[in-house]
């Protein structure tokens, strides 16, 4: 824990805090999007927003690959379970995410479909390898950081010749995202969603380096620090932020240079192109369909894709209207904005997906943060 | 071959017998079992009387003691763990139900629900080390009953227990009590007995030297109450959901707050760690030999010695306050410098845990 406690000392953070508010000019607002639901997380755990100067706002980002699961896309998995009888598997936060006719892959395992938790992509493989006579399929979510593992399962079945073997792939892509995010109309005409910043992706940016977010910086004059999951790096890289906007500089600056280069891990690149190709477009909840903004099990490894090997067709299912996660997504709106927040939709019995995992944006004010939105007599 | 001696019966096939449906038929092998195998372990005056019930005396009870009744049903995955097994974890958990009345444990019942096919060694392992920590509680199991499942149906042993104890007079402890101004005192360090069982999880496997803390804690609950008269209001023991379900608890009964200091709650570098590794938050991470003490505030020095007198609570440490909130919100000075709130564990954590 040495390495990690260093990283969560109150007194640097308190002297980082000290050094915040000699900074920030008055009358100035800064509002910075932390793209990344680990940093939304880290934001709440540690009570960070109430250590920051009331100049600097934190505005909540999609990174948080739960959240941007579609209910069509949970839909296709649970259909797999039900009607084909197969053994899903997939990461513990996608269990509760809310899909069609009220079911969730939870309720559906409770239905009696064979839905399994798992740690890593190689559980699903030797979940795969363990049971020769069913169908086993990863329903493999996520942004670059759980990409690589997902094509190595994919070359390891390949190179075994495993034939009951499949990935529902979902897989989706971090700066096709922020493009959206800077694109959409409330950020670049409208202005209701200022943004003046970003806090770059941890674990993402290990993988594809800091040099994707340079064009960020260039083309749209936006700063981006790429700052760890820990809470000191998230105060650190907001100072960093902070500077950078008062001195009018819009670089990209790595905080987070103990684990991130600038040109990322190449031998995953490489292993993620060799089993991947971009989709033309896939549709995230709250952004809607966003050009080659996900990937796909390349033409080669059709025999291990499910949406191939099931013939599946993806069908668009419209979110809860009274649901804000969409709007929450993108930064327009907060958690507390949603009529349904906290009392119709709990972590108990999420509506929205935001609402899920706790590195949603609901979820993690839900958890860590809602005593701030009443007025409290405490000590 | 030498004849059998007259009115000799092979004993039970211990050693590479395996449970059966006969077992729990009620005929000569369920007689069999529970002779050679639960009353040989558990043996006591009430057991030997060979009834349905046990017959007993009930303790003398002055003006103004009250019994206490506490059930507690036991299905933990992996059966063995680090530390214990659901043998031992069965009396711990329901003796520890009734010492948070601040009662005085007397007696226990146990009731088994075996599979087709488990090992009569498990069993006998798991037997064994109930009975052992039975006697070393001074809690003795006076009645019980078996049933056996067909394979499949259940997981090797389930075990209920239900417990009896006695409440003194002038003893008022409830998780309704809790006031403003209370504070808060917990044992020792949280989340050993969850990390211990999930080391062992057939998809999680990992080396560690975390054992399980579990323990019986009456005779540190009496030791408490020795200290303090009356300035005990809620004692809990954090199993399922950690410490942090449980003060959320007290605090919804009590229609109090809270505000705890992140700093002062004791975790184990190791569980810190394994935590770390896993995603997991020590404070929702089940306990089994911890209790969490709201006292009042002139009371609550002494409580705090008596705790760190006793081998159980050592480790004790005073977490936090008690405080006047319409909201009942458990909240938290981290040790990072910011507040946040300690919300109810929500949805599972870890199944299968006790």
């Amino acid at each position: 824990m040495k390495y990690i406690d260093e990283f969560r000392n109150g007194d640097i953070a308190r002297k980082i805090a000290h050094r915040l508010i000699q900074e920030v000019q008055p009358g100035r607002s800064y509002s910075f999007m932390e793209f990344c639901g680990g940093h939304t997380h880290a934001i709440s755990r540690y009570g960070i927003a109430g250590m920051l100067p009331a100049e600097v706002r934190m505005v909540h980002g999609p990174g948080c690959p739960v959240c941007v699961l579609p209910i069509g896309r949970i839909d296709l998995a649970i259909k797999l379970a039900l009607e084909q009888g197969a053994i899903v598997c997939t990461y513990g936060d996608t269990m509760r995410v809310p899909a069609s006719n009220g079911l969730s892959l939870i309720k559906a395992k409770a239905q009696g479909g064979d839905i399994r938790m798992v740690y890593s992509a190689a559980d699903a493989l030797t979940t795969a390898r363990d049971n020769p006579t069913r169908e086993v399929i990863f329903f493999a979510i996520g942004f670059e950081t759980t990409t690589p593992p997902t094509a190595l399962v994919i070359r390891d079945a390949h190179r075994a010749q495993l034939g009951n073997f499949s990935v529902l792939c979902c897989h989706v892509l971090t700066p096709s995202a922020i493009t959206h995010i800077l694109e959409s109309p409330e950020v670049r005409q409208l202005g209701t969603v200022p943004i003046d910043g970003f806090i770059g992706p941890a674990h993402v940016s290990i993988v594809i380096g800091s040099e994707p977010y340079e064009h960020f910086a260039q083309e749209y004059r936006k700063p981006v620090v790429i700052a760890g999951f820990e809470p000191l790096d998230v105060m650190q890289a907001v100072l960093m932020l902070v500077r950078q906007v008062n001195e009018g500089r819009a670089e990209v600056e790595n905080e987070f240079t103990r684990a991130v280069s600038r040109l990322g891990n190449l031998n995953a690149q490489s292993l993620v192109s060799e089993i991947f190709e971009l989709r033309t477009t896939f549709e995230w909840r709250g952004l809607g369909e966003v050009p080659y903004s996900a990937l796909k099990i390349r033409q080669a490894y059709a025999q291990f894709d499910a949406e191939r090997r099931f013939d599946l067709r993806y069908k668009p299912v419209a979110d809860n209207k009274a649901c804000e996660c969409g709007a929450i997504l993108r930064g327009v709106k907060k958690p507390t904005d949603c009529k349904i927040f906290g009392t119709v939709c709990t972590p108990e019995n999420p509506v929205g997906s935001c609402m899920v995992s706790s590195e949603g944006a609901c979820a993690a004010h839900y958890s860590y943060g809602r005593f701030k939105d009443i007025a409290v007599v405490a000590n | 071959m030498t004849k059998p001696k007259k009115d000799y019966i092979r004993p039970l096939d211990i050693k590479s017998g395996r449970v059966d449906m006969g077992h729990g038929a009620g005929g000569r092998a369920a007689s069999q079992l529970i002779e050679e195998l639960f009353l040989a372990a558990f043996d006591n005056e009430f057991l030997r009387q060979g009834n349905d019930g046990a017959v007993f005396v009930p303790p003398p009870l002055p003006p103004g003691a009250r019994l206490v009744m506490a059930t507690d049903g036991h299905v933990v995955s992996p059966l063995f763990f680090p530390g214990g097994d659901v043998g031992c974890l069965s009396v711990h958990g329901t003796v520890n139900d009734v010492a948070m009345s601040g009662a005085r444990p007397l007696y226990l019942s146990a009731s088994f629900i075996l599979e087709e096919g488990f090992a009569l060694a498990d069993l006998k392992r798991i037997v064994d080390s109930m009975a052992a920590a039975a006697r070393d509680a001074g809690v003795p199991v006076i009645t019980g009953d078996t049933k056996v499942v067909e394979r499949g149906k259940g997981d090797g042993v389930f075990i209920s227990t239900t417990g009896l104890g006695v409440v003194a007079p002038g003893v008022d402890i409830a998780g309704a009590n809790a006031r403003a101004g209370d504070v808060l005192l917990l044992s020792g360090t949280i989340g050993e007995h969850g990390v211990a069982v999930l080391s062992q999880r057939e998809s999680l496997e990992f080396e560690t030297t975390i054992e399980s803390d579990t323990a019986a804690l009456h005779t540190l609950v009496a030791a408490m109450l020795q200290a303090a008269p009356g300035g005990v209001r809620v004692l809990r023991d954090p199993t399922r959901g950690g410490l942090a379900t449980t003060l959320n608890e007290i605090a919804r009964q009590s229609g109090v707050g809270m505000v705890l200091d992140e700093a002062a709650i004791p975790v184990l570098p190791q569980v810190d760690a394994a935590c770390e590794l896993l995603g997991l938050d020590p404070l929702y991470i089940a306990n089994e030999g911890k209790l969490i003490a709201v006292c009042a505030p002139k009371s609550a020095d002494a409580v705090l010695a008596a705790m760190r007198a006793h081998p159980l609570g050592s480790a004790a440490a005073r977490i936090g306050v008690v405080t006047d909130d319409p909201n009942h919100f458990v909240q938290m000075n981290t040790r990072f410098g910011g507040r946040r709130m300690v919300d109810w564990l929500s949805g599972e954590q870890l199944p299968r845990i006790c």
